[in-house]
């Protein structure tokens, strides 16, 4: 936790309710998200016992599994999972758009879970059922291992920094307020919503204590809450394997499928609540950016999958590991100083750990020039006086929210003896001035003028290099074994080595 | 003296099977550990004479760092006069004046290069060499490259000797890889444990004496840092001492603090318990106060080999390590205010100190004021790092209350399937400094 931050966290303690971490929305929110709330059974991992799921808050599908340690009725809610996130996939390829040269489609899917547990949840029921075979032995529906893949595209998807196509509501508030309570209270979703926008004109720790009592408000999943396994949800799964013909098994699901609606519906609303909330802050500038970069990759892979209808491997292999390892980092290093520079409680970080400075520019010379070189070149000088703890030294290279395609050097940093601030802080303009030796108006900074300068810098590196996968060389295995569907057989399937 | 011999042989030994290794046709890697201030370079320049002696064709060596290329570029055309050393450059690369020789070619095309008997480049650099394969490769500092850089580069020589110190940092990324624990493969580790996970049979060795951590300092570190492969100092005790040559009018606890350490090799200045913010106010001017002041009182080395007068120890001969850049950022404003004297001092994070070497150091202890003790904080190849760039002595500043810190923050990373179990583990590390440094602790007021 940075130092900001933990100044937010005691201001929410003492006015009782959220402070804002951010003035501008970091991530898309789309006009149609997959709204997801799936909850398993205890005891076994990833048994789905049921979810709603749906893109209206009025219309929410529910499906419920009777009993979840039945693997024919698990996959059964595989399939019927399966017809609805992948007509909502569908329903974001209807049309492309021409952008940068090339086509993509116009929308992306974007799910929207509670919290990192819900993701978890996705991932597992990915890998349970990409590999799924449709024919031979103990056959699935042929949605399934599609199902699969894509639930496995969205859970991957969320380790890449600045990627909006899953939201994990938790993680997404947090980054835009600050509670008054522990990291591990705000992964309550009620909880932490209640700091945020307490109902029923409670504080927020008053909430946030309601949202505690699992008989007001149901964890939001995927875990249960474990006096309701005991006393509700245990009975009526043998009520319904005691259940002799159909119509007592029917009468026996209905009752589940109301005590499970039941549960799930508070949570429900709650993200629907959490979704206008995030909606109602601006977006920051660059959302706009990362988002079509997400619908590069939806397009991306959709084209693959047209033509390659594979499963992605079990494990990274080598190069695919250090490949995605360096995309993951880039994107990270993009990301935040996209935020930094878009937003100023984001900059205020690098501000305080003396990274960034904010003040006023008190001289300017726009037309100094230099001649040491080849050529005359134009590089004005300004002066910011600034009152921040600067740690910048001579020669760091350093931007301005303003005028963010321009460098400036520090050529000079002045204060007074004793350390104290302000300083000031003289830099040497290079590049985004026009190509005379005149700068054109407004791009070098005016005398008053209030900015902010920032020493971050993405590093544009061309394209990173990596050896073919079967070019993998011997000092990391040598070449993996191609990919063969057939290999296994169900059965090695079912004694696979899950160590 | 009479210890010098035992030890120097046993070096030799070790260094003349490594180059026994790469004259044979025989395994395809060769992996050499080496303690702090072990030889490495001169193993690394040695062994590129030996394999152009082989006539094996042009040699290409990796290192991580501009600065560790440059030097070694100055190694190599000083060592070998008559062969020619091509140091391949970035595009902004401007060329130190280590580097300019008669015998060294800058260019930042490898086609270029052609005539050189060695090719020096960081690996980042050879990443971007798309063809080409080269007999031998020798990789200094393998333990600071990342098992992702190595796939990268890897395609581009047959056989290779890998140098390290698997003592110091491991690689680092700052996104999350959890995805990849436990695969043979996982491209954060070190480039050194990929390549001993998939090829498990190559020949390793291990230089055993530290040219460069005086007697005081060999034993500390290698007992808290290198448990299970001891290495020894190259001097025997009180072969290598420093004097001051003023006393102090009043003695102050940062006088009590540079006088313990210059007999004693090792001191602990230790200022009250108090939690404070990274950037610790007190803690930072403690630095630079005993900086400044060790260059007041005038102090003088005295190696076996070096003027019988002494030498005086110059800014450029003294480090601060910390282990933010934060940190490390403060102290040099400190020190600016205080004055031109301490100018030339280094300032830097561990990181940045690996593989660098200094007569004396002032180290800021990673936990010193912290309420926690996070894995960044406890990792054993920070402190490693930070207590052995020393050739004389090692200032630790602190504020008391790390040992209750360290009793509070027991280590509970997770333990992963199928990861090597890497020794030693960080707490235990800075528990064994933090008890070594006990008789040598000068409670500042």
């Amino acid at each position: 936790m940075s130092a900001l931050t933990a100044v937010a966290k005691v201001r929410a303690y003492e006015l009782g309710r959220a402070v804002p971490l951010a003035t501008r929305r970091h991530v898309h929110v789309s006009d149609r998200p997959l709204v997801f709330v799936p909850l398993s059974m205890a005891g076994e991992a990833n048994a789905p016992l049921g979810c709603l799921i749906g893109t209206d808050e009025a219309q929410p599908r529910v499906l419920v599994v009777q009993d979840p340690r039945n693997r024919t009725q698990r996959f059964a809610f595989a399939a019927q999972l399966a017809e609805i996130v992948l007509a909502y996939v569908d329903g974001c390829t209807v049309s492309m758009v021409e952008e940068r040269g090339k086509s993509v489609f116009a929308d992306a899917p974007q799910l929207v879970v509670a919290n990192p547990g819900g993701v978890e949840f996705t991932r597992l029921l990915g890998r349970s059922t990409r590999f799924r075979r449709t024919e031979g032995e103990w056959p699935v529906a042929p949605t399934v291992p599609v199902l699969g893949r894509w639930l496995t595209w969205f859970a991957e998807s969320t380790e890449k920094p600045g990627a909006s196509t899953v939201l994990a509501l938790t993680t997404v508030l947090c980054r835009h307020w600050a509670t008054g309570q522990s990291a591990l209270e705000d992964a309550n979703l009620a909880a932490l919503m209640g700091w945020i926008a307490p109902w029923d004109g409670l504080t927020g720790p008053c909430a946030a204590e309601q949202a505690e009592d699992p008989a007001i408000w149901p964890p939001a999943g995927p875990a249960t809450d474990p006096d309701f396994d005991n006393g509700v949800l245990a009975k009526l799964i043998a009520a319904y394997d005691r259940a002799l013909d159909d119509t007592a098994k029917s009468t026996a699901m209905l009752r589940m499928l109301a005590v499970l609606r039941e549960q799930m519906q508070p949570t429900w609303h709650l993200m629907w609540k959490a979704i206008a909330l995030l909606r109602a802050i601006p977006p920051a500038s660059t959302v706009e950016k990362r988002w079509l970069r997400d619908r590069q990759d939806f397009t991306a892979i959709v084209e693959y999958w047209r033509d390659n209808p594979i499963p992605q491997a079990r494990v990274d292999n080598a190069v695919r590991a250090a490949q995605r390892l360096d995309r993951l980092e880039r994107a990270l290093d993009e990301v935040t100083v996209d935020a930094a520079m878009d937003d100023e409680l984001a900059m205020a970080e690098f501000r305080l750990s003396g990274e960034a400075f904010q003040g006023s520019v008190v001289a300017c010379d726009p037309v100094r020039t230099d001649g040491t070189g080849t050529r005359r070149k134009l590089r004005p000088h300004i002066v910011v006086a600034t009152a921040d703890p600067l740690r910048l030294e001579e020669g760091a290279t350093v931007r301005s929210s303003a005028r963010p395609a321009q460098e400036a050097t520090v050529v000079g940093v002045e204060r007074s003896a004793d350390l104290t601030w302000p300083a000031r802080v003289t830099l040497e303009l290079r590049n985004g001035m026009g190509r005379r030796l005149i700068p054109e108006p407004g791009t070098v900074p005016e005398l008053g003028e209030r900015l902010c300068y920032a020493a971050l810098e993405t590093k544009f590196a061309i394209n990173a290099t990596f050896p073919k996968r079967e070019e993998t060389p011997w000092t990391h295995g040598g070449p993996p074994p191609p990919y063969e569907p057939e290999q296994q057989s169900t059965m090695d399937i079912a004694t696979e080595d899950w160590s | 003296m009479t210890a010098m011999l035992p030890t120097s042989a046993e070096a030799s030994r070790v260094v003349e099977a490594v180059l026994a290794d790469l004259r044979m046709a025989g395994p395809r890697g060769v992996v050499v550990d080496s303690p702090p201030g072990a030889g490495k370079s001169t193993l690394v320049v040695r062994a590129a004479g030996t394999l152009v002696d082989e006539g094996s064709g042009q040699v290409m060596v990796v290192a991580q760092t501009n600065e560790q290329v440059d030097d070694l570029v100055y190694r190599l055309a000083t060592g070998y006069p008559g062969l020619t050393i091509g140091r391949l450059s970035a595009q902004d690369y401007l060329p130190t004046p280590r580097v300019v020789h008669d015998n060294v070619m800058v260019e930042k095309a490898v086609a270029k290069l052609v005539s050189a008997a060695i090719v020096v480049a960081t690996a980042a650099k050879w990443t971007t060499v798309s063809d080409g394969t080269w007999p031998w490769a020798i990789v200094d500092e393998a333990y600071q490259m990342r098992s992702d850089t190595l796939l990268r580069i890897a395609n581009r020589f047959d056989r290779a000797l890998f140098v390290g110190d698997p003592g110091q940092l491991d690689p680092f990324s700052t996104v999350e890889t959890n995805r990849w624990t436990g695969l043979t493969w996982d491209p954060m580790q070190s480039a050194v444990a990929a390549l001993l996970r998939h090829n498990p049979d190559l020949p390793l060795h291990r230089l055993p004496v530290s040219w460069r951590l005086p007697a005081s300092a060999a034993p500390a570190v290698s007992a808290a840092f290198y448990p299970f492969t001891p290495f020894v100092s190259g001097t025997g005790p009180g072969e290598r001492t420093l004097s001051l040559r003023t006393a102090a009018l009043r003695s102050s606890p940062v006088d009590g603090a540079i006088e313990a350490a210059v007999d004693a090799g090792w001191s602990l200045f230790e200022m009250p318990n108090r939690h404070a913010l990274r950037t610790d106010a007190e803690a930072v001017a403690a630095c630079a106060t005993i900086a400044q002041r060790l260059l007041e009182r005038g102090p003088l080395a005295f190696t076996p080999d070096g003027l019988s007068t002494g030498e005086p120890v110059t800014p450029s001969r003294i480090a601060i390590g910390t282990a933010h850049r934060d940190q490390a950022a403060a102290i040099r404003a400190q020190l600016g205010a205080l004055g031109s004297r301490t100018g030339g001092i280094t300032v830097d994070t561990a990181n940045r100190l690996q593989g660098r070497e200094y007569d004396v150091t002032i180290v800021l202890h990673p936990l010193s004021g912290r309420l926690d003790a996070t894995a960044f904080h406890l990792e054993s190849g920070r402190l490693c790092v930070l207590t052995s760039r020393h050739r004389h002595a090692c200032i630790v500043v602190a504020r008391a209350g790390i040992q209750e810190l360290l009793d509070a923050h027991p280590s509970t990373e997770p333990v992963h399937l199928s990861v090597p179990v890497k020794f030693p583990d960080g707490w235990e590390a800075n528990q064994s400094i933090l008890t070594h440094l006990q008789p040598y602790k000068v409670r500042a007021p």
